[in-house]
This record gives structure tokens, sequence and C-alpha cells, in this order.
């Protein structure tokens, strides 16, 4: 399924707008929303890699 | 000697005996340029994993990071979604060039840009600027080993640490001629092991002697407010736009870099590169860690001017482990410096080699390997001079540079993976306008990594390496339509 690779212009969005990310609040484990946000982007992009992977089974875009 | 430099020592040269050793690897003919630079296009996902994640992650992620993070704050974080977005660039466009590279018998970007366009200009317009961005990056690598001899001090330190950088570039020299990619292939498995433990141990020793993240963020917003110019752990309004050009172009140009362009193309299968694509993301968390290293320093009261910021990593690493553990961290940095070293000499020395030494040719010669087994010796010896002669704050701004350099062959390369609509002179015409676009912005921003366009009464400060590109590809599109309309008009 080719069209799975449209799910890789999520994380673009999602990193790419500092607007959406640039506060302290909710915090976690003492670390602002700034800093934990980026960081499980980093592994929302890994799943969402992963899923597309599987999907497009071998097709390249 | 101390504890940390006894580890040290022994786990460098730990690494070199099997940097020669991986020669034995897999019994292959190391004549052939395809076996000794990349390995015999043979490596699963396993060794990939490994290969990929200590190639892409160097000083500048150890040391450059980190430092950039204590100097300006929010604004240095850039390099987490950078090194989140490259990833699924990778996929879409490293998996296709797989695909063409392994079909065509392709070692460079610039072996296919020849066979596509059949421009030989171009081919070495794009060889060469792999070969200049390269020279900063090593020199990059060694600046991050510099840092850690300086803190170990001694005879390390001696001389500016010139000495022992040139020790440690002899050996890296010596293995990468006699083994090829083979020897960082290998010897990643040590560097990277060493750099989990190392990353995992500081992000739970050095928070929690600091009292916790929320005392490290709470101290870091204090004194980056309080500094002569104050900066803030979150972005300013006006920041947003230069700190999401920093991540895209900085993810555009990561995988177009010969050293990237080696590793991929060591890889077995387009398989092993998928799945790659969704394990290497493990290692962007650890530099999103590491980045956060540069917030425990301001809060530990480390305090250093901006030029001496690359020493922070090696300080915290001295003041927060036992001694004979800094010497695993510190071991950790500079194997991981060498490794990538490496790679950038053989992807360097390959571009000149098949791209400018000669021209493209499936049938390869065994005079290419040999020439690109002694310009790996240039490299090396060329990035060490650099070491010698030139300040290490200009290393970093040359490194900025060389980026915005690297993402000029953008439209030759990646564009040209899907589309032959762009006329190669007219590629050549963007490439060439690009670098000068580049060098003037960097020239006119005193060697900054941004500048600032006023267009219709706003400013808008902006990556370079981006707004090059954004020139580069006019000058491509609007060429092409030119000398189409003009070679339409002959015909007539």
């Amino acid at each position: 399924m080719r069209k799975a690779y449209v799910l890789l212009i999520v994380p673009f969005v999602a990193t790419l707008l500092p607007f959406l990310y640039n506060h302290p609040e909710p915090a976690l484990f003492g670390m602002p929303f700034f800093y934990w946000y980026q960081l499980a982007w980093v592994l929302i992009t890994a799943a969402i890699l992963g899923v597309v992977v599987w999907l497009a089974k071998g097709r390249d875009v | 000697m101390s504890n940390a430099s006894i580890v040290l020592v022994s786990l460098v040269l730990a690494v070199t005996a099997m940097g020669f050793l991986a020669a034995r690897w897999g019994g292959a003919n190391l004549e052939s340029l395809e076996q000794w630079a990349l390995g015999g296009r043979g490596f699963g996902t396993v060794v990939s994993w490994f290969l990929l994640g200590g190639d892409l992650y160097t000083a500048y992620t150890f040391i450059a990071v980190p430092a950039l993070v204590y100097g300006v704050g929010a604004l240095g974080f850039f390099a987490v979604p950078y090194a989140t977005i490259a990833y699924p660039v990778a996929l879409v466009v490293l998996v296709r060039f797989w695909g063409v590279a392994r079909e065509r018998g392709y070692v460079t970007t610039a072996d296919f840009v020849r066979d596509r366009f059949g421009n030989r200009a171009l081919e070495v317009a794009i060889a060469l600027t792999g070969v200049v961005a390269a020279m900063p990056y090593i020199a990059l690598q060694l600046v991050g080993m510099k840092a850690v001899f300086a803190q170990l001090g001694g005879g390390f330190a001696a001389h500016d640490g010139l000495p022992a950088l040139t020790i440690g570039f002899v050996l890296l020299a010596g293995y990468t001629y006699t083994s090829g990619l083979r020897a960082p292939a290998l010897i990643a498995f040590v560097k990277d092991a060493l750099i989990y433990v190392t990353v995992i141990a500081a992000v739970i020793v050095i928070p929690a002697k600091l009292g916790g993240w929320e005392h490290v963020f709470a101290a870091s917003q204090s004194v980056l407010q309080s500094r002569p110019k104050p900066s803030s752990i979150y972005l300013a309004p006006s920041q947003y736009f230069t700190y999401a050009s920093m991540a895209f172009g900085s993810a555009l140009s990561l995988f177009i870099y010969p050293h990237s362009i080696t590793s991929v193309l060591s890889a077995k299968s387009q398989a092993v590169l998928r799945r790659n694509a969704a394990l290497l993301p493990i290692y962007s968390l650890l530099l999103g860690l590491l980045a956060l290293l540069g917030y425990c320093a301001i809060a530990a009261g480390i305090d250093v001017p901006q030029s001496a910021a690359s020493s922070i990593v090696p300080l915290l690493f001295a003041r927060f482990f036992p001694e004979w553990f800094a010497g695993v961290a510190d071991a950790a940095v500079v194997i991981g410096a060498l490794v990538p070293a490496a790679i950038m000499c053989i992807g360097a020395a390959n571009l000149f080699a098949s791209n400018v030494f000669r021209t493209f040719s499936a049938e390869r010669s065994p005079v290419e390997t040999r020439v690109a087994k002694l310009l790996t010796l240039g490299m090396c010896a060329a990035a060490l001079a650099v070491i010698f002669f030139v300040r290490v704050p200009y290393v970093i701004d040359f490194q900025l540079l060389g980026g915005a350099l690297m993402l000029q062959i953008f439209p030759a390369f990646v564009l040209g993976l899907w589309t032959r609509a762009l006329h190669p002179k007219a590629l050549l015409a963007g490439w060439g306008c690009g670098l000068v676009a580049s060098c003037t912005m960097a020239f006119a921003s005193g060697f900054g990594s941004n500048y600032t366009l006023h267009v219709f009464g706003t400013s808008l400060t902006g990556f370079i390496a981006l707004y090059a590109l954004v020139v580069n590809l006019l000058v491509s599109m609007t060429v092409t339509v030119v000398l189409r309309t003009v070679s339409d008009g002959a015909k007539h």
C-alpha cells in the first residue's frame, strides 16, 4: 500500500510548528512540556516509520 | 597516568587492534573498491544499525549539541526535531537511491548524477561539494577528541593536545587504509555500546545529584536569563521560524553527506534500510538526553566562556563519575569521534577517486581503489592540518558552512532520483548560485548559522542552508525553462 507513505507527513507537522509545544505545562518528571514532547516524538516517529514500512510491504514511494 | 587515562588508552588500543583485524572479516579481496569502501555491500540489519548509528551520531552529538544548549538554551534543542524528521526523509530518499545504486553499481552520489544527467561538470561539482563539506566535519571530530584530552591533562593536553590527536589520527589512518569500511563497522559495536552505557549512566546519575530535572531546568532558566546576552529554556516567538528551518534544513542534508551514503550503500538490501529507518531513531533519543547535559552543566555551576563550551561534557564526566568510569565515558567520546571520521575519510576519498580523478564507469578499475586508499590518508592529514592551523570556534563555523554547501547537491541528487525534468546545465547554475548564496550569507552574518532576511517590512531569521537551497531551486527551474525554450525555438 503505497498510500501509507502519506503518514510520514505527520512527524513534520508535529515537530516543525514550535508554537504547538513551546510551553512549560504539563511537565513530566520535572521536565517541561517543550522537552518531553519532542523526545516523545522521536519514539512516535519511529513507530510511524515501522507502520509505514509494514503497510507498504516493500513498495517504494 | 590517572585511572581515567589508563581506561581510555586501553580501550583506544583495543579498537585499533579490531580495526586492523577487520581486514580479515569475511575474507574479502580488498583490492576491489566495493569490498574496501562498501564492505562488499553485504551488511545485514544488526551490523547496519550499529554502523549507521556509529556513523551519524558523531562528536557533533556528544560535544557540539550539549555545548549549543549550554550556550543558547532552547534554540540548541533543534537537534532533536532534526534527528527525528531525518528518518522519514531517509526512508523515502535512501531506499530509492540504494535500489538504483545496486542495479547500476554506484558507489557515490556523483556516480548517480553522472549516469543520470551525463554531464561531467555536474559530476565534478557534486563530488567536490562532498569532499569540501566532509573536511570540516572530520575536523569537528578532532575538536571533540581535543576537548576530552584537555580535560585529562598531563601528556594528553601537552602542546594543546596536538601530539595526542596526531597519534590518534595516525592509528585511524592506518586501519582505515588497511581494512576500509570493515574497520569502522566492527569498531562501531564497541563505540555504540560505550555510548549507550555512558549516556544512560549520565542521565540517571547527573540530574539526581543535581536535585532532579525540575531543579536543573529552573536553575538553567535563571542563569540563561541573567547572562549578558540573555536566552531562555523556551523559544521566543521570533525564534520559531529559525528553530524549524534549522531542523528541516539539517534533516534534508544529513543523509546526503558522503559518510551517510557510504554506510547506506553497504547495506545488504532495501529491507535492511527500511527496518533501520524505524530502528535508528533510538539513537536520537540519546541525542536528546545528551543535549540536556547542557542544562546539567549550567545547573552544576560550570561556567566557561562560549569559546570553551565544547569542554562541558568531559567536565561533567570528571565531576560526577568515579575516575575509572570517567575514562569509559571519555573513551566513548574519543571512539565516538574516530568511527565517523574513518567513514567520512572513506566517503570523501571515494568521491574524489571515482568522480574527480576519474569519471564514473560501471567497470571499476583497481587504480580507483588505490587512489581512494591513498586519499583516505590525505583526508586524515588535511583534517589534522585544519586543527593545527584553525581555532576551534572557527572549525564549528566551517562545519555549519559545510552543511549549507552540502545541501546544494539536493536538486541534482534527490530530485534527480524521481525526475529528469531539470536541465543539467541549470542544475549546475543552481548549485553555483546556492554556493555563492551560502558563503555570502555566512560571511554577512559573521559565520553564524542563520541569516536575517528583511522582506515586506518584517524580518525573518532562518537557516542559511535552507535559504541557499531556495535560491538554488529557483535558479535551477528558471534556467531549465530558459534553456528548453531556447532549444525549442531553435528546432522551429
